[in-house]
């Protein structure tokens, strides 16, 4: 069984020439990279640059066009996922594919590629536990996957994909959904792992500072091309920055407009919501959001942040309390978002906000299809008005897309995100929630939407930020709040907030 | 749509209907027939002829609405199959709004009791709608399980209530008056239900493809939280999407009795309901499409009678082909996407 008796290393793996073309798109053109056994190699590359692509085509999810892959010297076609599974390689997402209600040993043992048709689950039990001897981290194996956090779900697909005999891990943005203090974890076992040479690790990630610090070398990506890269010993972030977005040059830090204090815009009376599970996730939360205000939520993910964001969008139906919008209050139809100007960036733009299967013009108009502008006779969608302000906010957004009638699924991840953007900022913003606004998008993208919810709070917009990223809200919040078990436990002004005090409330109370 | 995937769905559908054709010719050969001949009185049957082509568009007119009934939902996220129930509670409607409108002159008593049959169908799915909207219940159970209460109901009234004792050949309700019934499309033997069809499925195609309804209604379809996250109003979208299939449906069953029977009685349970999802999916929820596929599936069922008397197959020969048909068209919908051709660039 191979993940009992693996081979102790991992094979050298060449990609030669990798070209992948989506109709007239190169989305990869001619990229070459080399893992040699043991490496910790790092891809980075603006939104669209082609990282997906690449790893898809390396793992059988997409055919190139042209382009060798070598391992261990021999050259192999592979047209599958499982094809690659064989030869050893494994992937692991941004998102979890762990069965949640299950416990992590069943999903490291229900992986196997040979499962028998009968489990003998004590026997299994006895591999997995001497297997995890070997590892250098421990997880509880008998908790059911839901009630792990984000981090510790990470590294079970990491482990898992160990169990399953995996010798060259690729993974696709896997920090994304984790807190700092989890990324490093996680990319520190994965850096001791390739350092004892059982594992080689391909990354794909939009953060330098998990690529100076843990990788070995880059490949610096840019429209398709490999523009960059080396050892990283010899790079600095000014040097990956310019690699990756070139001669174009990165918008300016936020400034600030000093503003008077506003009218209250949001207003929040005892706000309290339950989660799926019909536990209590939001508690009594009370609050106000000021036009001209940016009020920062920090709190680790789970703490209510995702229910406060659904009520606020429609999703989800409060238990109790009261949302008010300029005093009214806010029923969160259609006509009350159009008439208040209420606006919302949720996570996860292709399930919470997005359809798939329609194009990127439609997705750019749930908000608009329905005025005049874009009807005719006020109740036939004109699909040339539609296409046309597509057009608009495509350039406006810097939307990487063929056109506008492009499925939005055929989008990178980083370009869905930019689609909602442009929908959701593009209209007379009074109110804007943002949930993790820039998770997922490159160091260019980052800066110009700071830039864009900075330019809307000077425009007098109320903006609720809830986001993992304190960075994000030391630059952007005129004040702090932070959010523990469903309560605003800490508020501080922008001026004098600290980080300890932050992140002590952020981890219990006081 | 664009052209592409039009061709998509085409080549797709062409595609799943000749190997239900192929497979159905395996099983005439497995009774010793010879495949091609049967395959030759297969399509005289169907459109061989003026009169078998007339057959064949008295069959497909049900067709076009009942499939409505599955294709209209579906475009919201539903999967309904209560076009038979509706369908039946559209025809019960019908006769009983007979009474009423007994004196009513013809043209205006005509459309009442078409209105009639298709509010009550209307209501029938809509109440599933409601169902599903407050109360979670999953639609698919609930509008199965509305067919064999319609059922139920239409048997209990023409064995008891409404029942005309001078019809002995089998219970049935009384009957309309006749200056209330509509006859054939003139020069033809094809019922004004084919015209019902054809404008009911232009005016959904109308309704679902190019109006601010079949838009929000397609968000909707796509992902409940990306609708609700744009304000609309999911519950009603989701009541008059139930609400106008199960009108289409209930209209069928008003045709069936104003243009066909002129009373209600089991000839209302023939399984056009059923038949209808068959072509709904075939024509990928398209109500143009629907029309179309309603023709061919038509062409089948009039050539069936044709079938058995030239090759002595049981009755069940036809139901054979189109249990193939269905079989075929589902298989083939994990195609779409998958092939080379039709990549999108
Ligand atoms: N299935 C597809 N069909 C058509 N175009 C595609 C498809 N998949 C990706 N593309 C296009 O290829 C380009 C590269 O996409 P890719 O997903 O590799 O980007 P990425 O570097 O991973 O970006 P991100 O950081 O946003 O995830 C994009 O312009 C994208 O629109
Ligand atoms: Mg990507």
């Amino acid at each position: 069984m191979t993940s009992l008796t693996p081979p102790a290393t991992p094979p050298a793996v060449e990609v030669i020439g990798m070209t992948k073309r989506f109709g007239d798109l190169r989305a990869l053109d001619d990229v070459s990279l080399t893992l040699a056994p043991g490496s910790f190699h790092a891809i980075l590359g603006q939104n669209g640059a082609g990282k997906s692509t690449l790893v898809k085509c390396i793992m059988g999810y997409h055919r190139p066009d042209a382009g060798r892959l070598l391992v261990d010297g021999h050259e192999h076609v592979v047209v599958n996922p499982r094809q690659a599974h064989a030869l050893g390689f494994g992937m692991v997402y941004q998102h979890f594919t762990l069965v949640p209600s299950m416990s992590a040993a069943e999903n490291l043992i229900l992986g196997r590629a040979d499962l028998p048709a009968v489990i003998r689950w004590a026997e299994e039990r006895a591999r997995l536990e001497a297997f995890q001897r070997r590892m250098p981290f421990t997880l509880d194996l008998d908790r059911p996957v839901a009630g792990l956090a984000a981090g510790q779900k990470q590294k079970l697909e990491i482990l898992k994909q160990l169990f399953l005999g995996r010798r060259v891990l690729i993974l696709d943005e896997p920090t994304s959904v984790l807190t700092p203090d989890e990324a490093d974890q996680v990319l520190g076992i994965l850096r001791e792992l390739t350092a004892e040479n059982r594992l080689s690790v391909l990354i794909i990630t939009h953060k330098f500072r998990e690529a100076l610090a843990f990788a070995r070398e880059v490949t610096v990506l840019r429209a398709g091309r490999r523009v960059g890269g080396g050892p990283v010993a010899g790079l600095s972030r000014p040097d990956l920055v310019r690699m990756m977005i070139g001669s174009a040059a990165l918008a300016e830090p936020a400034t600030r407009a000093a503003r008077p204090g506003g009218a209250v815009a949001l207003e929040l009376e005892t706000l309290t919501v339950r989660n799926d599970k019909g536990l209590l996730a939001v508690r009594d939360a009370s609050g106000v959001v000021r036009a001209g205000e940016i009020v920062g939520v920090a709190g680790v993910s789970g703490n209510g942040q995702r229910e406060l964001v659904e009520v606020l969008a429609g999703q989800r139906e409060p238990e109790s309390g009261a949302i008010r919008v300029r005093g009214e209050a806010y029923r969160r139809t259609r006509t009350d978002m159009r008439r208040h100007g209420v606006f919302v960036l949720t996570e996860e733009p292709l399930h919470n906000s997005c359809v798939r299967g329609m194009s990127v013009a439609e997705n750019l108009a749930f908000r608009t299809f329905d005025e005049p502008a874009n009807t005719r006779g006020g109740w036939l969608v004109s699909r040339r008005a539609l296409r046309r302000q597509a057009r608009s906010l495509i350039d406006a957004y810097g939307i990487r897309t063929q056109g506008p009638d492009t499925r939005l699924e055929a989008l990178s991840g980083g370009n869905v995100q930019r689609t909602v953007l442009a929908r959701e900022l593009s209209g007379d913003v009074a109110v804007l929630i943002a949930q993790n606004p820039c998770a997922g998008l490159d160091v260019a993208a980052t800066a110009e939407i700071r830039n864009r919810i900075m330019a809307a709070r000077n425009a007098g917009a109320a903006v609720l930020l809830l986001s993992e990223d304190l960075d994000e809200l030391l630059e952007l919040a005129d004040r702090i709040v932070v959010m523990f078990e469903g309560r605003f436990v800490y508020e501080t002004p922008r001026d004098g907030a600290d980080l300890h005090t932050i992140g002590h409330h952020m981890a219990s109370h006081p | 749509m664009t052209i592409r995937s039009s061709v998509e769905t085409a080549a797709i559908s062409t595609a799943a209907v000749l190997v239900a054709l192929l497979l159905f010719g395996g099983f005439a050969a497995a009774r010793g027939l010879d495949p091609l001949e049967v395959y030759r009185v297969l399509y005289v049957g169907a459109f061989g002829t003026w009169f078998a082509v007339q057959n064949t568009l008295t069959q497909a007119a049900p067709l076009m609405l009942t499939a409505l009934c599955t294709a209209v939902p579906a475009r919201a996220g539903l999967l309904v199959i209560g076009g038979e129930g509706a369908l039946v509670i559209g025809g019960l409607a019908t006769v009983l709004a007979g009474v009423p409108l007994a004196g009513a002159p013809a043209p205006l008593g005509i459309a009442l009791l078409c209105a009639a049959g298709a509010v009550a169908g209307g209501l029938w799915v809509g109440a599933a709608g409601a169902l599903r909207h407050w109360r979670g219940v999953n639609e698919t159970i609930s509008t199965l399980l509305l067919n064999y209460i319609a059922i139920a109901v239409l048997n209990h009234l023409i064995t008891g209530p409404i029942r005309d004792f001078a019809q002995v050949l089998k219970p049935a309700s009384w009957s309309l008056g006749e200056h209330l019934r509509i006859g054939d499309v003139p020069g033809t033997s094809v019922h004004w239900g084919l015209a019902f069809g054809v404008a009911a499925c232009a005016l959904l195609w109308v309704l679902m493809r190019r109006t601010t309804f079949g838009f929000a209604v397609d968000i909707l379809g796509g992902n409940v939280r990306a609708a609700r996250m744009a304000g609309l109003p999911v519950g009603a979208m989701v009541l008059v999407a139930c609400f106008l299939g199960g009108a289409a449906a209930g209209l069928a069953g008003a045709v069936e009795v104003v243009a066909v029977h002129g009373f209600a009685s089991s000839s209302l349970v023939v399984g056009y309901g059923y038949a209808g999802i068959l072509v709904a999916f075939l024509a990928r929820q398209n109500p143009l499409a629907i029309v179309f596929v309603s023709v061919l599936l038509g062409g089948i069922s009039a050539s069936g009678g044709l079938l058995q008397r030239r090759f002595g197959l049981p009755d069940a020969a036809t139901l054979v082909l189109r249990g193939l048909l269905f079989v075929a068209v589902l298989a083939s919908t994990t195609l779409y996407g998958r092939l080379r051709v039709f990549r999108r660039p």
